[in-house]
This record gives structure tokens, C-alpha cells and sequence, in this order.
């Protein structure tokens, strides 16, 4: 098995001392840390997504796979060019308000922190404008929101109207979750998507920011 | 004698509560309601206002442990009492604030508006082993801010039972409370009987949030009972293992029993919750896992052993549709809780994760609950003995059918379900149509809807009622009420 391999192989049991160990060795064998990145931590990351949908894994088998990646990418870093650790993008997400149900949107969070990306979580019971407000000062490219009651639905109409009606439609995108929100309702009040989990999340966020 | 399943030995019962308590006196809560935590640092609690915390030493919750009452009536709209919560009584309830209905026609999950509502409601009204009705979910067709009081409304109009309940906002429980007292006429008559028992729930870490918090003191305040719903999610919101999610939610439940007996002295509680076993593959909160519903049984235990009358969300299920995982699940729990003795059963009725309700489900699952109720019962002598005549007269006879024995035990000895629950022979089913569970189920909500008769609260509280509703409605925009059947 080569290292980058090994390193996969690691990351994928969540071993992260093993994982940060090995990607100094790689470095130190002059490989290049963009290949160690896309070969090792990303090839690593993949099949853990693809074992956790098939449920062969489980949440904390992803988190810390993802913990490991983390680690090996700390040493990555100084080595690699601007381009090379451009982050996935930048999420702003919260429960909307009268809303404090905040377990799921904070699986989302992590599993999004997870894949790479910038989160800025604003917490629960957040007002429509605070939404719209930390997306156009951070330059955030999505904004996630979740709702747990029937009753606080409406806000997220809200956000994504403030969202046109400030202009910012073209580079800030909405994407929506929670038990009580459909797809169809994601259509209905104009969001650019809707997932049913985190994993779920991840994907469409990824499709929004990649456009 | 009553049988009686237990999960834990004393000796664990008093390390779980003794843990818990150390919790609460070193960790202590977060309190983001002002007054809970004023209320609590009057009465010794340490208030750490640069964290944010508030930690109790265990003589504020012993001795708001020993206030606490041991049991409570409650009474239905008539004034009559219905509900004896404790000692071992057990009483079912259907499941509360779902989000969806599961549509009688078409067998699919959809928005539920008030028809939906007044036709549950009707149907708990028909079903004696639901003990009381519940504000079971939302209706999609009122604006959002009375959509919680607007469930009660419907059920104290339609139905006669007692309403377990709860409040989404701080601002809804005032009109909540006005219902109630327009039923019972002052609001000294509500707190002397008892209509409603309204949910407050804890967020787990060991929080309580504002709205939550706030719940709590006004419900107290009224002496309206109220039911702990501590949520521990096992290895993600609390320990993975049974015995830490119990002192999770010992710690939770007592910190509310602290705030309702500070608030009020004697205020009724039910030590209730809704823990949940989670499934790290769907990132969801199982109500048919076992160990949920071991988790129940044992914090009912606990319950107990502190003294006070028991509730939780159990006997229900995940499933999507009324299947056999649904009948598994809900009969599990419903079992499990009945020998438990847990006092306030909430479930009947309920799919997908407290997410949705249906009535067919609700008419199968009475019958669950029948029979439970049946089970915890127990086998008692019934002039058995001496048992030679019996013996004698049945071979002297041929058969005991009609003996006095058993004319005299028959009805009260056996439960016979109604007809969802199918028990004729192969030939004799074929001949009434080979039907499955669901299309008797169905039939049997159209035989009780077809049946209903009006709730006989008076004219003048009716009146009342639709009252304080519509002017609520008209508040947020709404002038007249959804158009409903009957009226
Ligand atoms: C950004 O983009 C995205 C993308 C995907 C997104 C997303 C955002 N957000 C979520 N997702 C998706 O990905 C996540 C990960 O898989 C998923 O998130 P979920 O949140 O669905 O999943 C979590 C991982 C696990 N699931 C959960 O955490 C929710 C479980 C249930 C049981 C639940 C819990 C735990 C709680 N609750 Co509450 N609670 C219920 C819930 C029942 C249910 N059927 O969902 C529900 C939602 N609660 C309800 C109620 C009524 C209430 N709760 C209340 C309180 C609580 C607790 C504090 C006890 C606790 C929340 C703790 C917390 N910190 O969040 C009160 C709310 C007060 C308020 N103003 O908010 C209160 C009003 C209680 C009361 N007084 O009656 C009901 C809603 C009724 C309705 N029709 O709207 C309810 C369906 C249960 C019930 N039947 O009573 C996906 O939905």
C-alpha cells in the first residue's frame, strides 16, 4: 500500500495522531501536498461518505474521520498554494426565530465544517434580518436555515425574500431543513434547496456554491 | 397482585439520583428566563451571572422533591373526574403536536387543517381507553400564532376529556389559560379541578430556555398541572449509555420540579420526558427503540421512588404507515409503560417520530391500550376456590357456558376488542369480505364519527370559548374562524 494509501486508510478509521504522523512523512518523502491532499485526506474522505450513506459507518465514525482530516490538513496548509485550500465556501446557518430546536441544524453544521466548509453559526431563534446581515458582511455564499415547528416555517419565506429584495439573489443562495419542511415547501417560498440530513446538506451545498 | 416490571434495583436508583444531584449542585443549569432565575437564586440556588449558570444545592431539591405532590386529579369538562394520577394508575393519552396527518383516503402524510383536527378530536371523544385527548397536532390553516391555543380550543369544544397540552410561545398560554377558565367559569375553579397538563420541556444539557422556563412559572402560578419532558438523545445530547441518559434526565426533571415547587408549593407535576435512543445511521430520535423505551420505563421508576406520578411519550412508533412495525412498536411500549405502571401514557395515535397522526392508527392502538390496561390487572382469585365444584359441575354439565361462574366473570375477566382486531374464523372472515387491519380500521373511524354525539358542555361556556378564540384570531389577521362541521 503506498502512503498516500495508508494515510486513507487512516483517516477512514478516524485515526488522526496516525493520519497528522504519516502526512509529515509524506512531505518529508517530497510528495506534493497537493497530491497528498487530493490522494490521501479527500480519497480518504470519500469512502467515508460512501460507507456512512450505506450505513456500513456511523455519525461518529464521520466525525472523526473528519477530525482526521482536519489534522492532516493543518500540516498540509503551509504547503499548499491559495487555490489548493480555497475552503468549499462559506455557509451562514441558524434556527430561525421563535425556533429552539437546534440539534439538527447543529449536525449540519459539523458535517459542513467537516466537508471543508466556513460555518458561521448564528445559533437559534435568529431574526430574518440577522440572516441576512451575516451573509452580506462575511460575503457568505449560502445561507442554511432550519425549523423544528409548524409555527416558525413562515421565517424562512421571510429570509428569502429579504434576500431579493437587498439584491443579493445572485450571490447569496438559501437552502432550508428541518422534520416539518418539504421540498415541495422549499419551491413554494423560493429557497434554492432543501435536505433531509446532514449528509444530504453537504451535497446540496456543495451543488449551490458550485453553481 | 399487580404485575410489576422493574429495571433497576435500589441500590442504582439512589446512585442515579445522587449523581444527578451532584450535577445540579457542581455543573448546575443554564436559566435564560429572568424570572426562573431570580426565583431560584431567592431561594439559596448559586447564581453565576458572568457564566450564565445557576447551580442548586441538594437541600432546594430535596425539599422541593417533598412538596411535590404524589398524585393528582384531573377532570373532564363537565367537572367530572376522570383521572386519578397516582399510585400504579394508568391512563393512555394520544400523541401530542404532530406536524402532519396520515390522510384516511389516500394513506399519505399531509398537512393537517381544522376538519382533520375536529374529526380527531371526535374520534378520542368515542374511545374509552383513551383516557384523555391531546392537542395532537398542528392545523395549517390559522395563522401560526394561535396555531397552539387553537388545539385546545377545538378540543374543549369538541370533546369532553382532559386535554394534555402545551404552549409554543410565552405569549400563547395566556389565551390558553382564558379556554380553560371559560370552561370551568373562575379561575379558582380550574386550579380546584384540573383540566389540562401542559408539557414543558427542559433542553438537554440540563437548560431551560425562556419560553420553557416561563411555561412553567405561569402554569404553576394557576396551579395547572404540568408534565417534565426531558429529552436526553443517547451519544449525542446525553451519554450513550441507559444508565447516563437516566442521570441526565433525573438532573433535568428535577430542576423543574425545583422551579414549580418554588413557584408554587404543591403545584401537580407529572416526572415525565420523552428520551430517545438515537440512531447514529439516520441521525434521528426513535420512539420504538427498545432501549427508549427501557430509558422510560426506568426514569418511571425513579419517578416513583421520589414520589411522584410518572408520564412519557411511549407506545407509538416510527413507522410511516399503519404496518406491522407500527402495531409492534406501539404494543412494546404501551406493554412495557402499563407494567411500569407510568401514570400518563403519551403515544396512541402517533407515527414517525411524534411527526404524525392518524386515526386509524388511534383505533387499532385503543385497542392496545385496552388490553394493557387488561394485563396490569393482573390474575386475581375470582370464587375459585374451592375449585372442585367448578370441576365438578363441568363434568356433571359437559361444558361451563352457562354456569353461574361464568355468567358472573365472563365481561370482567375477559376484554373483547372491537372489530379491527380480527379473531373469527378463516371461513367466517372470507364470508365478511377478507379484510385487512387497515380497512377495519377505516370502517371503525367512520362507525365512530357516524356516532358522535356532541360534547354537552354548556351553551354559555361554548359560547365563550369561540368567543376568545375568534377575537385571538382577528388579532393576527384572521376575522372568522375556519368553517367547521356541525356548527
Ligand atoms: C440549513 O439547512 C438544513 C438542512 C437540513 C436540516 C436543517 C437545516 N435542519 C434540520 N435538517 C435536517 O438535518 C438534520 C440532521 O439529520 C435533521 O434535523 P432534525 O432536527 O430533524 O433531527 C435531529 C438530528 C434530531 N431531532 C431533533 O432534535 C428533534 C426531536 C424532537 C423530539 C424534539 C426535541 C428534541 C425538542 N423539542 Co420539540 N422536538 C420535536 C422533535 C420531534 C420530531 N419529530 O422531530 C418537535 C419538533 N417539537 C415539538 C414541540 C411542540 C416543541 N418542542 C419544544 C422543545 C424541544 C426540546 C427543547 C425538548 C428539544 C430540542 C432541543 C434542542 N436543543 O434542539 C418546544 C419548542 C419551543 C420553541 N419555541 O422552540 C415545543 C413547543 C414543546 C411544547 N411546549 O409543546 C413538535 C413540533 C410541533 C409542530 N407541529 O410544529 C415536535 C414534532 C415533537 C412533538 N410532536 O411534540 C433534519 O431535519
Amino acid at each position: 500500500m503506498s502512503i498516500l494509501e495508508t494515510i486513507a486508510s487512516h483517516l477512514e478509521r478516524g485515526e488522526h495522531d496516525e493520519v497528522r504522523a504519516l502526512t509529515e512523512t509524506a512531505l518529508a518523502e517530497s510528495i506534493d501536498a497537493a497530491t497528498v491532499l487530493d490522494e490521501g485526506l479527500i480519497a480518504g474522505m470519500q469512502v467515508v461518505g460512501e460507507q456512512f450513506r450505506k450505513h456500513e459507518i456511523f455519525l461518529p465514525d464521520v466525525l472523526m474521520a473528519a477530525k482526521a482530516m482536519n489534522a492532516g490538513l493543518e500540516i498540509l496548509e503551509p504547503h499548499l498554494s491559495a487555490a489548493d485550500i480555497k475552503s468549499q465556501g462559506k455557509i451562514v446557518i441558524g434556527t430561525v426565530k421563535g425556533d429552539l430546536h437546534d440539534i439538527g441544524k447543529n449536525l449540519v453544521g459539523i458535517m459542513l465544517a467537516g466537508a471543508g466548509f466556513d460555518v458561521i453559526d448564528l445559533g437559534k431563534d435568529v431574526p430574518p434580518e440577522r440572516f441576512v446581515d451575516a451573509a452580506a458582511e462575511s460575503d457568505a455564499n449560502v445561507i442554511g436555515m432550519s425549523a423544528l415547528l409548524t409555527t416558525t416555517m413562515p421565517s424562512m419565506k421571510t429570509v428569502v425574500d429579504l434576500v431579493k429584495s437587498r439584491g443579493l439573489d445572485g450571490s447569496v443562495r438559501t437552502v432550508i431543513g428541518g422534520a416539518p419542511v418539504t421540498e415541495e415547501y422549499a419551491n413554494e417560498i423560493g429557497a434554492d434547496g432543501y435536505s433531509f440530513d446532514a449528509a444530504n446538506a453537504v451535497e446540496c451545498v456543495k451543488r449551490l456554491v458550485e453553481g | 397482585m399487580r404485575p410489576k416490571l422493574k429495571f433497576l434495583d435500589q441500590a442504582l436508583i439512589e446512585r442515579i439520583v445522587s449523581e444527578a444531584l451532584d450535577l445540579l449542585a457542581t455543573l448546575g443549569l443554564e436559566v435564560q428566563n429572568g424570572n426562573a432565575a431570580a426565583l431560584l437564586g431567592d431561594h439559596g440556588a448559586g447564581v453565576d451571572i458572568a457564566k450564565g449558570r445557576v447551580t442548586l444545592p441538594e437541600s432546594l431539591v430535596l425539599d422541593a422533591v417533598k412538596k411535590a405532590p404524589s398524585g393528582f386529579e384531573l377532570f373532564d369538562v363537565l367537572g367530572n373526574r376522570t383521572h386519578d394520577l397516582s399510585g400504579d394508575n394508568v391512563h393512555f393519552t394520544p400523541g401530542s403536536s404532530g406536524i402532519s396527518v396520515l390522510d384516511s383516503e389516500t394513506g399519505t402524510m399531509r398537512t393537517p387543517v381544522t376538519g382533520d383536527f375536529v374529526r380527531f378530536t371526535k374520534l378520542t371523544s368515542r374511545l374509552p381507553h383513551i383516557d384523555a385527548a391531546s392537542t395532537a397536532f398542528i392545523c395549517s390553516d390559522v395563522p401560526e400564532q394561535i396555531q397552539d391555543s387553537y388545539r385546545l380550543f377545538l378540543c374543549l369544544l369538541y370533546g369532553e376529556k382532559p386535554v394534555v397540552t402545551g404552549a409554543f410561545t410565552i405569549e400563547s398560554y395566556r389565551l390558553m389559560r382564558d379556554l380553560q377558565i371559560a370552561v370551568r367559569g373562575s379561575a379558582d375553579a380550574l386550579a380546584m379541578k384540573p383540566l389540562t397538563i401542559f408539557s414543558v420541556c427542559p433542553t438537554a444539557p440540563l437548560k431551560w430556555s425562556d419560553v420553557t422556563a416561563q411555561n412553567l412559572l405561569d402554569c404553576a402560578a394557576d396551579s395547572v398541572p404540568v408534565e417534565f419532558i426531558s429529552m436526553p438523545l443517547t451519544g449525542f445530547m446525553g451519554p450513550v449509555t441507559l444508565v447516563g441518559s437516566l442521570v441526565q434526565h433525573t438532573a433535568e426533571t428535577l430542576s423543574g420540579v425545583v422551579l414549580s415547587q418554588l413557584a408554587n408549593p404543591g403545584t401537580p407535576v407529572l416526572y415525565g420526558g420523552s428520551p430517545a435512543a438515537f440512531d447514529m445511521r439516520y441521525e434521528t430520535t426513535p420512539m420504538g427503540a427498545v432501549e427508549t423505551q427501557m430509558i422510560d420505563c426506568a426514569y418511571s421508576e425513579i419517578g416513583k421512588h421520589l414520589g411522584m406520578p410518572t408520564q412519557a411519550y411511549i407506545g407509538l412508533s416510527d413507522s410511516k404507515a399503519l404496518d406491522a412495525q407500527a402495531g409492534l412498536e406501539t404494543s412494546m411500549g404501551a406493554t412495557l409503560a402499563a407494567l411500569a405502571g407510568i401514570n400518563s401514557i403519551s403515544g396512541p395515535g402517533m407515527l414517525d417520530f411524534e411527526s404524525c397522526i392518524s386515526c386509524e392508527k388511534l383505533v387499532v392502538d385503543h385497542e392496545i391500550c385496552a388490553m394493557a390496561k387488561r394485563m396490569e390487572q393482573g390474575i386475581e382469585p375470582k370464587d375459585d376456590f374451592p375449585a372442585r365444584p367448578h370441576f365438578e359441575e363441568m363434568l356433571e354439565e359437559g361444558h361451563l357456558l352457562i354456569s353461574d361462574h361464568t355468567r358472573k366473570h365472563l365481561r370482567s375477566e375477559h376484554y373483547f376488542p372491537g372489530p379491527v382486531i380480527e379473531r373469527a374464523n378463516l371461513s367466517r372472515w372470507r364470508e365478511e369480505g377478507s379484510t385487512t387491519l387497515d380497512e377495519r380500521a377505516r370502517t371503525e373511524v367512520s362507525r365512530h364519527l357516524s356516532e358522535y354525539e356532541p360534547s354537552r358542555l354548556n351553551e354559555d361556556a361554548r359560547r365563550e370559548l369561540t368567543r376568545l378564540m375568534t377575537t385571538e384570531a382577528a388579532r393576527y389577521g384572521m376575522d372568522e374562524l375556519p368553517a367547521r362541521d356541525g356548527d
